[in-house]
């Protein structure tokens, strides 16, 4: 079994709003990404697969195929929108870095051939990322 | 739905490599230049990774502003600028990166809005360190 990682790069806009709660309780919980206004991130993707090495072209998958993939299914839809207002997924789960992992799974969960997804890291900052593995 | 959460965290501090338990040929023979008498610093990377259900109402394993306090309290307060080796946790211990991996776990073990999966510390960029206490890290997760 061998692992494999393709990275990619998405800019968004999101703010974290629970509805069900008092504008002052999501001040309180979420600070100053409550602002209704949203901010945003360089998101990074970092997305593992694990499979066996294609005895013929030495791959597990095609990195071309992949980076194909990424780019259809989660980088034509984040990238330069507000996470929260135009991307299906968040009308009902806040775009947390946890739940933007969850969502990338399963946007990519069984598309890629040859090949099992086994991790989707999303970095918010440098210093803060969050990872899935598709656990329930 | 399970997730895990990475949070890093940078601190500098000096310490030297040195036990009572050598004389002073054998340490410098087993530290070489980390055990100079007049210590030397390193900026320290300490990335810690929680996990837990994702909690359906906020999205998050963990609120990242309780993290941060803790860490600014237990970590950051307690370790950023000082000599490792005058620090309690040093007084029977080398101040290697492996024990300090150790003590950083026991701290983090005790916050208590998620579970403590790792503590990866970067001692250099060339040198990491790892701790998982007793658990088996997860395949391709270091």
């Amino acid at each position: 079994m061998i692992f494999l990682t393709r990275k990619a790069e998405f800019s968004s806009a999101h703010f974290y709003w629970n509805d069900q709660w008092s504008p002052e309780e999501n001040q309180r919980v979420f600070g100053k990404c409550a602002n209704r206004n949203g901010h945003g991130h360089n998101y990074t993707l970092e997305v593992t697969v694990a499979g066996e090495i294609d005895p013929v072209s030495g791959f597990v998958v095609d990195l071309k195929q992949l980076k194909d993939i990424l780019e259809r299914e989660v980088v034509s839809v984040y990238d330069h929108r507000h996470l929260n207002l135009e991307v299906p997924e968040f009308k009902a789960a806040i775009p947390t870095t946890e739940n933007i992992a969850v969502a990338i799974w399963q946007r990519l969960n069984n598309k890629i051939p040859n090949a099992k997804l086994h991790r989707v890291r999303v970095y918010e900052m440098p210093d803060l990322f969050a990872d899935y593995y598709g656990e329930r | 739905m399970k997730a895990y959460l990475s949070r890093r965290y940078h601190f500098s501090a000096s310490h030297r490599l040195h036990t009572e338990a050598y004389d002073e040929a054998k340490n410098h023979d087993v530290f070489g230049k980390c055990n100079n008498p007049h210590g030397h610093g390193h900026n320290y990377t300490v990335q810690v990774t929680l996990s837990g259900p994702i909690d359906a109402t906020t999205g998050m394993v963990c609120n990242l502003a309780a993290l941060d306090a803790f860490a600014q309290t237990n970590l950051l307060s307690r370790f950023d600028r000082t000599n490792l080796n005058t620090l309690g946790c040093f007084s029977d211990k080398v101040s290697t990166t492996e024990n300090l991996s150790m003590e950083i776990y026991r701290i983090f073990q005790s916050f208590p809005a998620a579970h403590l999966e790792r503590v990866h510390i970067e001692e250099t960029s060339n040198n990491s360190f790892d701790f998982t206490g007793n658990q088996a890290p997860l395949a391709g997760t270091i």
